[in-house]
């Protein structure tokens, strides 16, 4: 009986694998070996994990991405950071390797009085403050490893009001996974008190799964169970809905064709005035997606998969067909 | 990308390598799977004693253990000052020769085997011999017959008869006491059997008794049945040889010959030696080699003992490499740096388990206290690196000392740690403290060490140090295992409790306005394309067309 009820209780608390691999659940080494390792050429990483690549690869590709206001590569240009600045006064500051949202520094406003710079916070910064944070930058503090890096100066992206109240504090991003061009699912990250301000799902972020159709919530989860408001602003998450998102998608499938790589997470924000843009690629995109779209990425990837000759397609087909195959609702 | 076919040849044939140098170091070398199997060697040590003849050059021919089944002759040598040594092989026999010109005094010679109790050896040097027609003088020859036909009629095959003759010849009558006057009862028996038409000889069996000095042979009857024999001991019928009785001479001929002395005289010396099987296994390859037959040995016991060591350590770290492999692979623990673990591991071989992970707690407990505080002074990397590793030396050396002194010897073992790494693991730690929380810091540190200690009773396995330095092959295996590991792409044990939320949510719940599930309409789909791929995806091409045009129109209607 013992014995009977240990079994019972490892069934509640673990997925059986036929099950999940059913339901098309994609695991860790399936993705690694299966879509990373053989749909991303190595070659290829330094174009996504390097930002100042990337803006450089998607405005060549007319890639629509936060405008490029200058970069500091080495430590004698911080000096002539104030040339490189010129007359804007929104901008933020960002290392080229970070990651997680670390190091980067938003500027809203320069004070008409002091011409300190403000933040974001409504705090006031000097220049020496500012030269302080690239130097910091550019040593490393921020980058994977701990590697020299660069810092990338950027136009301030104003958020769209649909999602006020949506996101505690921070960035609301969209994040597509694009499989050879095609859009496959889709989720937005909103920042909770938990999460700290930070986009990141294990932090406690809530996840919301994005229908592909129509830019519609799916799902929402937090800490990988459902939930149905925000917890901090109470905002209903089933009411979400993206708005541009012809565009969006289109964007996102749009950098398979500029970064030819076969499998990447695509983060696009929503600027007020410029409508989608392109924050960063990712070509080492997460599974918590699944968990957003109560659903699991196989099936939709197999069917591309299938497709014999996807290159002839443009991407308002490759777009459109997503849409028609991985929406969830009609309309 | 590598063909999948050819990736999983090339596995195999990691994996046969594997598999066939084992066997070959197990069967030729007789390396035992299972350490410390005890061998036993016996070094038996024979005497020579003469006394020269004035003026007469000696020779002195001694006969050599025979070769035969359960035993293996390692290596013989002799001790003879002054003396010309000579092996010689003749009928079937082998022979130590000592000459000298002008021996003076009581002479003494020795020579020494060590052989191998080997339950494996087969062979053997005893020629069936010849029926030898002695005519033999009366009354003896009657008596003779009268026994030999009493044993026949009650025998039934060789073995039986001499089983029986042994029998009449122990009674104490007439008959028997005439015979034994004149014959000795082996050459008796033999005689008889001869008489029979059967083969046997003689031969001298040394009993084997560790520490025991001054033995004589004892004469035994080797009983042919074709080409098959037996042993009969001819004072009780007992047939067969104990596991402590070795044949020294086997083919009649006599056991010490000297020209030009007297008063020769042979006693023999028995020690027993236990040694481990695998020294035994190299010295009996040894054997084969100077015997002609090449042979690749495989085995580090080759080396000095102080590159032995080294390698021991080092072909352990495979071991640990791939628990850490099926840790994170299979399982899913996660880590704080790739193969850290493995090093954490090596280091717990030297200092030993509890006072390893008290040590490791400690260190890098205490270390991201410290590491804490150098955060808030906004160092560069390097620097901020390099005062870890002088706080982590610091640290350790306090430790050691410290325990030192208050007469814990044992916390010595400390300075055994890699503190490189450990100031690294430090370092990354402390950053995820900073972005995760301290809930990854303890769940990635705690990973950690559970593969450590994973990877460390694995290594510390006496039975698995001694298959990765004695089987060189197991390398092989290894790295087909890591291969296939690598090649896994079912789910981590950790993604069956991650994923069980959304196993069950599929289950219960479609999503939007879905009537089924996706992943049935996605099959259904796939199969439609699979079997039909041209025409599906012109349908689909169409249908995808048709979209972008009433998006267009709808743009333009905007």
């Amino acid at each position: 009986m013992d014995l009977l009820k240990k079994i019972k209780d490892f069934k509640n608390r673990y997925a059986s694998p036929f099950e999940m691999r059913d339901d098309g659940i994609m695991g860790m080494n399936q993705r690694n070996v299966n879509y990373i390792g053989r749909y991303n050429k190595r070659s290829l990483f330094p174009l996504v994990d390097n930002k100042l690549l990337t803006k450089k690869i998607a405005i060549e590709n007319h890639v629509n991405t936060p405008i490029l206001i200058g970069s500091v590569e080495n430590q004698h240009q911080v000096e002539s950071i104030l040339e490189i600045i010129g007359d804007h006064t929104e901008f933020c500051i960002k290392p080229a390797h970070g990651s997680g949202g670390k190091g980067i520094l938003v500027i809203k406003d320069k004070s008409k009085t002091s011409g300190n710079f403000i933040k974001a916070s409504g705090q006031e910064i000097g220049i020496h403050e500012l030269k302080r944070h690239i130097t910091n930058i550019l040593a490393g503090l921020f980058s994977l490893g701990g590697k020299q890096d660069i810092a990338l100066i950027e136009d301030l992206i104003h958020f769209d009001n649909v999602f006020s109240g949506y996101s505690y504090d921070g960035v609301p991003d969209t994040r597509v996974i694009v499989f050879q061009g095609f859009p496959i699912m889709s989720m937005m990250r909103l920042s909770t008190a938990a999460s700290d301000g930070k986009a990141n799902l294990h932090q406690g972020a809530v996840g919301v799964g994005i229908c592909l159709r129509t830019g519609r919530a799916v799902r929402a989860v937090q800490f990988n169970e459902p939930v149905t408001i925000h917890p901090d602003t109470d905002k209903e998450l089933s009411l979400l809905k993206v708005p541009h998102w012809l565009e969006v998608l289109r964007l996102a499938s749009s950098c398979y064709d500029m970064s030819g790589l076969g499998y990447i997470g695509t983060d696009i924000v929503l600027d007020r005035d410029k409508g989608p843009m392109l924050l960063e690629l990712n070509a080492r995109p997460g599974l918590a997606i699944q968990i957003c779209n109560n659903a699991g990425l196989l099936p939709r990837l197999r069917l591309i998969e299938a497709i014999t000759k996807k290159h002839r397609l443009s991407i308002e087909e490759r777009v459109a067909f997503s849409m028609e195959h991985f929406g969830v609702f009609s309309n | 990308m590598v063909s999948r076919g050819l990736f999983y040849f090339v596995t195999a044939i990691l994996f046969l390598t594997g598999i066939l140098l084992i066997a070959y170091q197990r069967i030729t070398f007789d390396v035992p799977f299972v350490p410390n199997i005890a061998r036993e060697i016996w070094t038996v040590e024979a005497k020579v004693e003469f006394e020269p003849k004035i003026g007469e050059a000696s020779e002195v021919r001694l006969a050599l253990p025979a070769v035969q089944p359960g035993f293996t002759q390692l290596q013989q040598n002799t001790a003879s000052l002054g003396y010309g040594v000579n092996y010689e092989k003749k009928d079937g026999s082998t022979f130590v020769e000592w000459t000298k010109r002008n021996p003076q005094g009581l002479q003494i010679l020795y020579y020494t085997a060590d052989i191998l109790v080997d339950e494996q050896s087969a062979d053997s040097s005893m020629i069936v011999p010849a029926l030898k027609e002695i005519v033999e003088a009366e009354p003896y020859a009657t008596a003779m017959k009268e026994i030999a036909s009493t044993a026949s009629s009650r025998s039934s095959d060789p073995y039986s008869f001499a089983n029986q003759i042994i029998h009449e010849i122990s009674q104490n009558n007439e008959i028997t006491s005439l015979l034994l006057s004149k014959y000795s009862k082996p050459d008796l028996l033999v005689h008889i059997l001869n008489l029979g038409r059967v083969h046997a000889r003689t031969v001298g069996v040394l009993n084997l008794k560790d520490g025991r000095r001054n033995q004589k042979l004892h004469n035994y009857v080797a009983v042919f049945d074709k080409t098959e024999y037996k042993i009969f001991d001819p004072e009780n019928g007992h047939s067969g040889l104990k596991k402590n009785q070795i044949i020294w001479n086997d083919n009649g001929n006599s056991l010490l010959d000297v020209a030009g002395g007297k008063h020769a005289s042979v006693s023999f010396t028995t020690i027993s030696n236990s040694v481990s099987a695998i020294e035994a296994g190299n010295r009996k390859a040894n054997i084969n080699m100077v015997a002609g037959e090449e042979l690749i040995p495989f085995s580090l016991q080759a080396l000095p003992v102080e590159e032995q060591s080294l390698f021991k350590t080092l072909l352990l770290l495979p071991i640990g490499v791939v628990i850490v492999v099926f840790l994170r692979v299979i399982v899913g623990i996660k880590t704080s740096g790739t193969f850290m673990p493995v090093l954490i591991a090596m280091s717990f071989l030297q200092t030993s388990l509890w006072i390893g992970l008290i040590g490791f707690i400690s260190i890098v407990g205490v270390g991201l206290i410290v590491r804490s505080w150098l955060s808030h002074l906004n160092l560069l990397l390097v620097a901020r690196i390099s005062a870890v590793i002088i706080t982590v030396i610091g640290l350790i050396g306090f430790i050691s000392f410290f325990t030192y002194k208050i007469g814990l010897t044992e916390g010595v073992k400390i300075t055994f740690f890699p503190m490189i790494i450990l100031s690294w693991t430090i370092e990354r730690m402390s950053i995820l403290w900073e972005e995760e929380g301290y809930k990854e810091v303890l769940k990635q540190g705690g990973g950690s060490l559970f593969v450590a200690v994973c990877a460390y009773l694995s290594m510390s396995s006496f039975f698995i140090q001694h298959l990765s330095f004695n089987f060189l092959g197991l390398q092989f295996i290894l790295l087909a295992l890591v291969l296939i590991m690598g090649n896994y792409t079912g789910f981590r044990l950790s993604e069956m409790k991650r994923f069980k939320p959304l196993a069950v949510q599929i289950k219960n719940y479609r999503n939007g306005d879905e009537s089924e599930q996706e992943a049935v309409r996605l099959n259904e789909e796939l199969k439609e394309i699979k079997a039909d791929p041209h025409n599906t995806y012109r349908t689909w091409k169409k249908q995808a067309q048709h979209l972008v045009e009433e998006e267009n129109t709808k743009k333009d209607h905007e």
